[in-house]
């Protein structure tokens, strides 16, 4: 029996292979490194690695690549694009997950016990979170550029399992952060299931679990169908079940608001876009030539999605909820740039997930602020007047809400509109019917929460705004700039993406 | 074409100073002014040194354009954010800067008591730097740009002394007539884009040819709507009089001789969209001649100083109007009148400044009188700039005026004949009031306040007003020696063949000049022999009551605009009330319903919402099998 050595292109796995080696050094760090140089080690180590990542990144952006690992990863402009806003969203997340109020003092111990308690005394300070976060973030640089369905599950698990941990680490309501992280797990694990089962059966049928395989199975035809169509269905339940889908959306409300939030901030952003960066690269190459089978069913799950997103977004009372519901409404939105199938729909949804991720991180930065003595304040209804209170919160909050309402002159109006117009142009009129109306629902509410910070009276509760730190500060301040920036003069960077997302098979 | 990187610094210099000035706040009041006028003076400069450039390069290479950004790629919608400097456009920045500077130093003395003086420097040169990208813009959005950007400035400056309550009213009535106007520009904006597919200048001229001419009478008269409202037109020109509200050299620079000649700007820019659209020229014409003598007859009724000006400007843009919807050979003359008028007038308003300074800022010109011996060089710059006006060879006005009133009779026909006459007439109206106004101020008996002491204004106002009568003398003769600004515009317009001459030139200048001198005899018999009141006379003419109230401008305003309008914003209001928001609040109340009623379903246990999980997964397998049978 011989072995041949595998060929691997390391340029172009390199982001991918720098965070791994920072997470894994971080680990070390762990163990070796003094308590109170931790956490500026660890930061450091964090920051460097992503901007690393970044650069050799920007070096190999015009890379194509179907056998950057023995056709297990492929690189192309789409990679490039979506490794990129993975980086740049996860650059700014770790500036809020630097803020230790945040976070646990010791993850291991039991909420309310003696050993918790010692812990906090000590001025102890969760530092794991930064290795957890590289693992995340390398796992979801490796899902947009799986090429075959193996490293696709691999990389599914490497971004949820540090997730899962994460979601756990809550300083504050321990009990609900462990709850929120244990459900998340289970029906994470759920969906794994499925996820794994499609892939099954996709082998069932084109007998090959790379993607060009898979793809010449489908246009060569004469497979068996049901194999094919039961296949498709459990392997987009598992990527809908990531993205917060309708009906799959249930743990992320509960997640969302459990979680620490910068956690949420990370998850809710960058696990978008990788996510939906794979599900552009399956749905646009492997199962392009079956659209006839999933597009009416997406086009409907899209059409749920959005409106049940923005409808439940109204009864909320929680900020962080509310914020869920309307991630899980913009879920909505950028199925409908997948159904499209076109180039206009590939570029509008690589421009609108940056452009979301960005606005989600501020806005979730913009909650950890919101403070009285016992921690964050999320029932809206402490948030009457914060305009008076804190301006900054208040305005950059406000911005981030008109972002996600599509206002015009912000990022989210730019990527609304090109979204809706590349769908309308796939002849998805319905889609874009629904879209229409749940983001005049949804306005309703971002509105409405504008209105409440900007033109109520105060209630005398002692809710304060905590005087934010530098890093918060600028993670508020580099978002609110981008999505400004991005609605008002969009033309370099969709230009950028037009130029370079293009799929290679 | 030629390409520039520096036509950009024209616009960023004004608009650095007004932002430095706006931002700086009270740090920069000692030398802000000093700093604004400097950098409009230094636009001057650029936009000299362009012009010298242009000079020495071949008809055919003069236009020169910078690209500054991409500005909006959306679908085949396709807007660069770009500069043109042609032909047409060096003149007008030569103006805008050139008048806008000489202002700039007289107001450092006018305004010097004023404590918000930086304010007022910033907004001047927010306005130079608005004027500016409104004539260098190469399409019509990039002009949209400029042309909100003077509507915005000149609302800020009239209402400058906004504490008057009367001033707020009077800018905020400029800023809702401009409106009008501005809807005019933007559908003729949304026609070009819908019938072309482009909205440059270079775009809708290569595109107008083959366009059909019912949509390029649209747009002509979209565009004529626009020039209305921002020049003051017929019937849009409500507004300038009580525009008068700002300080005077605002009334110089904006109200006489930059802003409301943007319309002229626009139509004759347009030449391509009225040349093959003569629906729409036929009507520019008839706007021009209605305004013009709408403005003269005003004239001759007001008694503040600076409206009786302001009606002349609302006259003499209605002639340039007029010239322009003549056609190829009205639209050079329709600019030079415009150059010379920029002179005249602006020196005019500045005198009158000159006056009010030395009055109490008395406007009333039956309280004045007899200044000619106090104010001797107020009286020169201000006659000078009267001689011009008039038409009287050989200062400015008489070859810009006698010009257009000679295409006027060469437009051939009846048409022509009755373009000739009413320009002749007008020609003799000026010469009225503008006389009445010289005889009312600088001559007679002294009918002045009793706390009045006039006295002559200090070099820093009165050198401007002399620069400005030096212009009112030399520039038209300059202007028309060998045709030197008909040649220079010629590449921009459509070549024309010769008309048959009506009246040979010499029969016009001798018309004119005879209607001109009845003008000024019937003034003189009216005002100089008699005594003038110190209060007006009320048991005048019904003609003069109705010119006293501007020929029943607001009036006609109120009843078939304003009250119909209110009628229908009442209804609208109610119907928006009972029916669209209680759509709004149905859907709202609905939408919380079913959310709350959704809201069940996420109960917290995981169990159920695995079970959802599996519901949907045999929904989505289910579904799917449908689709596929």
């Amino acid at each position: 029996m011989t072995f041949t050595a595998p060929v691997l292109s390391y340029a172009l796995l390199s982001p991918m292979l720098i965070l791994l080696g920072g997470a894994l050094i971080g680990v070390l760090v762990e163990a070796f490194v003094s308590k109170a140089l931790r956490p500026a080690v660890q930061l450091t180590l964090t920051l460097g690695s992503i901007l690393l990542s970044f650069m050799q990144l920007w070096r190999i952006r015009g890379e194509q690549s179907l056998t950057a690992a023995m056709g297990s990863v492929v690189f192309d402009g789409p990679a490039a694009l979506l490794q990129g806003s993975i980086l740049i969203i996860a650059f700014i997340s770790v500036f809020l997950i630097a803020d230790t109020e945040n976070f646990t003092a010791l993850a291991a111990a039991l909420p309310g016990s003696d050993e918790e308690r010692h812990a906090l005394q000590s001025g102890n300070q969760v530092t794991e979170v930064y290795p957890l976060t590289l693992f995340a973030v390398s796992g979801m640089l490796l899902f947009p550029v799986a090429n075959d369905l193996i490293t696709l599950f691999v990389a599914l698990e490497m971004l949820s399992l540090p997730l899962y941990l994460m979601a756990g680490l809550s300083r504050r309501r321990r009990l609900a952060s462990q709850e929120s992280a244990l459900k998340y797990f289970l029906l994470g694990a759920f969906s794994s299931a499925f996820f794994l089962f499609g892939a099954a059966y996709l082998y069932g049928f084109s007998s090959s679990i790379s993607f060009s395989g898979i793809r010449e199975a489908i246009v060569g035809g004469g497979g068996n169908d049901v194999l094919l169509l039961i296949g498709i269905a459990f392997l987009s339940i598992g990527l809908l079940f990531k993205v917060g889908a309708v009906p799959f959306h249930a743990w992320s409300p509960d997640v969302y608001q459990g979680a620490p939030t910068p956690v949420t901030a990370f998850m809710a952003a960058a696990t978008k876009v990788a996510a939906f960066g794979a599900m552009l690269r399956i749905y646009y190459t492997v199962f392009a030539n079956a659209q006839w089978s999933w597009t009416p069913v997406l086009s409907g799950i899209a059409i749920v999605t959005m409106l049940l997103g923005s409808l439940v977004a109204i009864a909320q009372r929680d900020v962080k909820r509310m914020l869920a519901y309307s991630s899980i409404a913009h879920a909505g939105f950028l199925l409908s740039g997948v159904i499209a199938l076109n180039k206009a729909g590939l570029d509008a949804t690589i421009f609108y997930l940056l452009a979301y991720g960005i606005a989600t991180v501020g806005a979730f930065a913009v909650v950890t602020l919101v403070r009285d003595s016992s921690g964050e304040v999320t029932d809206l209804n402490r948030w009457r007047g914060l305009g008076k209170r804190s301006p900054f919160a208040a305005t950059t909050f406000a911005l981030f809400l008109l972002a996600f309402a599509g206002i015009p002159m912000t990022s989210g109006f730019i990527g609304k509109f090109s979204i809706f117009s590349a769908a309308y142009e796939s002849g998805a009129k319905g889609v874009v019917i629904a879209g229409v109306l749940s983001s005049a629902i949804a306005a309703f509410f971002y509105i409405r929460v504008i209105v409440l910070m900007f033109f109520t009276d105060a209630t005398e509760d002692g809710t304060s705004v905590e005087i934010p730190s530098i890093l918060t500060r600028a993670t508020v301040i580099i978002a609110a700039v981008i999505t400004v920036a991005l609605g008002v003069y969009p033309a370099p960077l969709l230009n950028f993406i037009t130029d370079l997302a293009i799929f290679i098979r | 074409m030629t390409t520039s990187t520096s036509l950009v610094y024209l616009i960023a210099l004004p608009l650095a100073g007004a932002a430095l000035l706006l931002l700086g706040g009270r740090r920069t009041d000692k030398w802000g002014h000093l700093l604004a006028t400097g950098l409009s003076a230094s636009s001057f400069g650029v936009g000299a040194y362009q012009l010298l450039q242009m000079l020495g390069r071949s008809a055919e290479e003069r236009p020169v354009s910078q690209k500054l950004f991409e500005w909006i790629h959306v679908g085949n919608f396709n807007v660069d954010a770009g500069l043109l400097l042609d032909q047409l456009s060096i003149c007008f920045v030569l103006l805008i800067t050139g008048v806008g500077t000489l202002i700039h130093i007289y107001s450092i003395s006018y305004m010097s008591h004023d404590p918000d003086r930086r304010r007022f420097f910033a907004f001047l040169n927010l306005f130079i730097a608005a004027m500016l990208l409104l004539v260098l813009g190469d399409s019509y959005l990039n002009l949209y740009v400029g042309w909100e950007g003077v509507g915005l400035a000149s609302y800020l400056l009239i209402g400058f002394w906004n504490q008057k309550p009367a001033y707020a009213t009077a800018s905020k009535k400029a800023f809702v007539m401009n409106r009008v106007g501005d809807m005019g520009l933007s559908f003729a904006i949304m026609i070009a884009f819908a019938t072309m597919g482009t909205v440059s200048f270079t775009g809708v001229a290569e595109h107008a040819h083959h366009t059909s001419e019912a949509a390029l009478t649209g747009m002509g008269i979209m565009l004529l709507v626009a020039a209305a409202g921002k020049s003051a037109q017929f019937p849009l020109q409500a507004w300038l009089g009580d525009a008068m509200a700002g300080p005077t050299p605002v009334s110089a620079l904006i109200h006489a001789a930059t802003m409301v000649t943007a319309g002229v700007y626009l139509i004759t820019r347009s030449n391509f969209v009225f040349d093959a659209a003569p629906t729409a020229q036929l009507l520019v014409v008839i706007v021009g001649a209605i305004t013009l003598m709408f403005g003269a007859l005003i004239g001759t009724a007001k008694d503040d100083i600076k409206k009786a000006l302001a009606a002349s400007t609302m006259s003499q843009i209605g002639y340039m109007i007029l010239a322009a919807g003549l056609g190829p050979v009205g639209y050079a003359f329709a600019i030079m009148h415009l150059l010379t008028h920029g002179f005249f007038k602006a020196g005019m308003f500045l005198g009158a400044g000159s006056v009010m300074h030395g009055m109490n800022d008395e406007v009333n010109m039956r309280k004045y009188g007899a200044l000619r011996k106090f104010m001797p060089i107020t009286f020169a710059t201000f006659g000078l700039g009267y001689l011009a006006i008039l038409g009287v060879p050989p200062f400015a006005g008489f070859y810009s005026k006698d010009m257009i009133i000679e295409t006027a009779f060469n437009a051939g026909g009846v048409k022509g004949i009755i373009l000739g006459c009413v320009t002749l007439i007008g020609a003799g109206i000026t010469a009225f009031y503008m006389t009445r106004v010289i005889i009312l101020t600088f001559t007679g008996t002294k009918r002045w306040d009793e706390d009045a002491h006039p006295h002559e204004s200090p070099w820093l106002m009165w050198l401007p007003m002399a620069i400005l009568a030096i212009g009112s003398v030399t520039s038209g003769f300059l202007l028309s020696r060998g045709d030197a600004l008909v040649n220079w515009l010629h590449p921009l317009f459509a070549h024309h063949g010769e008309h048959e001459e009506l009246l040979k030139p010499i029969v016009v200048s001798g018309l004119a000049l005879t209607m001109v001198a009845i003008g000024i005899a019937v003034a003189f018999l009216k005002y100089s022999r008699n005594e003038v009141a110190h209060v007006a006379p009320e048991n005048v003419s019904v003609f003069t009551k109705i010119a006293r109230q501007d020929l029943m401008q607001d009036r006609f305003n109120e009843a078939i605009f304003m009250r119909p309008g209110q009628a229908l914003t009442a209804t609208l209001v109610a119907t928006d009330n009972a029916v669209i928001d209680g759509t709004v609040r149905g859907i709202g109340q609905m939408a919380m319903g079913s959310g709350s009623a959704l809201r069940g379903i996420q109960n917290g246990f995981v169990r159920s919402y695995a079970a959802l999980i599996l519901v949907g997964a045999v929904a989505l397998v289910a579904a799917i099998w449908v689709v596929v049978q």
